[in-house]
């Protein structure tokens, strides 16, 4: 951190200075990419100002060049932290668009994986927001627990972390019978075991309660203004969660609770996840007991491609495979805006389309960016070292704030 | 049409447009229901009133998105669009309004305090000004970038790049210079509509002309 000293006005003989300090760019505690310009009054944050864009690549730009398959990839490199939930809202834009009925097996593998990015995504959330207040061993645990999630991801799609595995009319390719065995195994052995280890050191730990009880309180009203979404609503005492109010796919079968803070603070913001682990793994597992036998993509061959050994057999389907491939599937014409509820709250996708085979715009919203802009709102009155936790309970990724 | 597609379910919409549209009163321009978006396109000097309205009388309590959108063939060649949420009656409307390039389109910030970073985002993108909003900086886009680069009429490849110069010490910036052409690959099927000439289709003409 540089620091600059700024003179201020004086009063009468004595002199006010106030620090202004650049937190980041490269600050391990901003998450990534972020530059804080942080006014501050001896150690209290008067003024935030967010500066953000670092790591803007210009996605929606990049995928109006791309046929809708192509662009599909991209959306794992917004947040790489829940790939598969970014993708997620991209599809359903799609499928809504062009009014795609997708197979049953493919909805249940959509749903088990997007809360197994949920746990995914909160294990290193969580690590990294117990390490930004100080505690170094739970994050090398549940590290460990992401690093099975990204193993399973392998599994199913050949990536650990950019999977791009979602496709519109269901998924790419079918799991391993075996791969859903020890997704259970795995749950109703190893998992919680070595979660709740971790947890066990921070949730009544007296310095992590201090760190972060009554740290940026947030009011419902402000939480509704601000535009917050997922945990950040949800610990501001609203019950919010797209996957209950607005299901999407097999949500509206499973049976989960929504947690919700009653402080509104970063310790619940952090309680809420933690519950949330739960609620994911019990959906994780009517998923496991649930999912039917069945083709896992739309049989519509204008959307999918064709099996491999169709292929050899039949000239429609080849033609299909060279047309899918090549020019694409169109996408009939009109604009259509999707959220659903990824890991850091409301991931939206805004599609317009011309009737072609590229996205005419495609606006994204970032689940971070009403969430940082609220930074200021939140760090006011609060200490320097208070703006990490708040960064660390916000759950920012820039590659998605940034798009 | 039946509904296929498993995406997102809200409540119903019926009915919800004429309501909506009524209570707007003249400040409506058009309004269609489509892909099951209810999509409310409204004077552009009325978006505060309008908004206002649907915040405090009909329950959309959340501003989630402003999005841009570029049309440049349209007199008004841009598209603002806010995505709205009620989280009592569980639905979703967009409200648009378009402009062009000199016309300001006045601040919602009044509304909503986070329509501070994504109508500065617009601007960025855009080039469209808020009148009202007050801190519209550029927010994506590098330090003392020129161009909205989202415009249709920007290219991919942008005009600058830049590298850090070892000589220099330092970042420096300079014309973009591609080592291989960029492969802008056309693949819309000729017999739908693609405005480029074939390879070989060229000569034909020319000898037509000849």
């Amino acid at each position: 951190m540089s620091v600059q000293l700024e003179q201020s006005p004086t009063t009468g003989d004595e002199v006010i200075t106030n620090y202004t300090i650049n937190f980041g760019p490269q600050h391990p505690a901003a998450h990534g990419v972020l530059r804080m310009v942080m006014e501050l009054d001896g150690e209290v944050v008067e003024r935030i100002d967010p500066h953000v864009g670092l790591l803007h690549r210009g996605t929606e730009k990049l995928i109006e060049h791309k046929t809708y398959l192509q662009a599909l990839p991209y959306f794992d490199r917004l947040d790489y932290c829940s790939p598969l939930a970014q993708e997620y809202s991209y599809v359903l834009a799609i499928e809504k668009l062009i009014n795609l009925e997708v197979p049953e097996r493919a909805q249940y593998l959509r749903v088990l994986f997007a809360e197994l990015t949920r746990i995914c995504n909160h294990m290193l959330n969580m690590g990294a927001h117990i390490l930004d207040v100080g505690a170094f061993t739970p994050n090398l645990w549940i590290m460990d627990l992401r690093e099975d999630c990204l193993n399973f991801f392998e599994r199913a799609s050949g990536a650990r972390m950019h999977m791009a595995w979602y496709r519109p009319g269901g998924v790419h390719q079918d799991v391993p019978e075996k791969l859903l065995v020890d997704i259970g195994e795995w749950l109703n052995g190893r998992f919680f075991p070595l979660f709740e280890d971790a947890m066990s050191l921070v949730m009544d730990n007296r310095i992590f309660k201090q760190r972060n009880v009554d740290i940026a309180v947030v009011s419902r009203e402000d939480a509704l203004a601000w535009g917050f979404s997922g945990p950040m609503i949800r610990a501001a005492g609203i019950p919010w969660d797209l996957r209950k109010s607005q299901p999407y796919d097999v949500y509206d079968r499973m049976e989960f609770d929504i947690p919700v803070g009653t402080n509104s603070d970063c310790y619940d913001r952090f309680m809420v996840r933690v519950k949330e682990i739960y609620e994911s793994a019990k959906i994780i597992k009517q998923c496991l007991a649930e999912m039917p036998e069945g083709p896992i993509a739309s049989d519509d061959g204008k959307v999918s491609p064709p099996k491999r050994g169709e292929m050899k057999q039949s000239m429609e389907a080849l033609i299909h495979h060279f047309k899918l491939y090549t020019e694409g599937f169109h996408v009939p014409e009109g604009e259509v805006y999707v959220a659903t509820e990824s890991p850091k709250g409301e991931f939206g996708v805004y599609l317009v389309s011309d009737g072609t085979n590229k996205p005419y715009r495609c606006k994204i919203r970032p689940t971070a960016f009403s969430h940082l802009q609220a930074m200021d709102m939140m760090s006011k009155g609060h200490m320097l070292p208070d703006a990490t936790a708040i960064l660390g309970a916000i759950d920012v990724v820039f590659g998605e704030c940034d798009r | 049409m039946a509904v296929l597609h498993s995406a997102p379910k809200i409540s119903s919409n019926e009915g919800v447009r004429d309501t909506l549209v009524k209570a707007l009163g003249d400040m409506v321009l058009t309004s269609k229901e489509e892909h099951g978006e209810i999509v409310i396109t409204v004077k552009r000097d009325a978006i505060e009133n309008a908004l206002k309205l649907l915040r405090d009388d009909h329950e959309y309590q959340q501003m989630m998105e402003i999005a841009g959108v570029d049309y440049p063939e349209r007199d008004e060649r841009f598209e603002v669009v806010y995505m709205l949420l009620s989280v009592t009656k569980n639905h979703r409307v967009m409200v648009k309004l378009s402009t062009d390039e000199a016309t300001p389109v006045p601040t919602i910030t009044t509304l909503w305090p986070n329509a501070g970073w994504l109508e500065r985002e617009v601007f960025d993108l855009y080039g469209v000004t808020f009148v009202g909003n007050p801190d519209l900086r550029r927010i994506l886009t590098d330090y003392g970038f020129e161009g909205h680069p989202f415009r249709k009429d920007f290219p991919l490849t942008g005009y600058t790049e830049l590298r850090y110069s070892e000589e220099e010490k330092r970042v420096v910036y300079e014309p973009v210079e591609l080592a291989q052409d960029l492969r802008q690959f056309d693949f819309l099927s000729p017999w739908e509509g693609s405005d480029y000439v074939l390879p070989g289709d060229e000569k034909a003409e020319e000898e037509g002309k000849s």
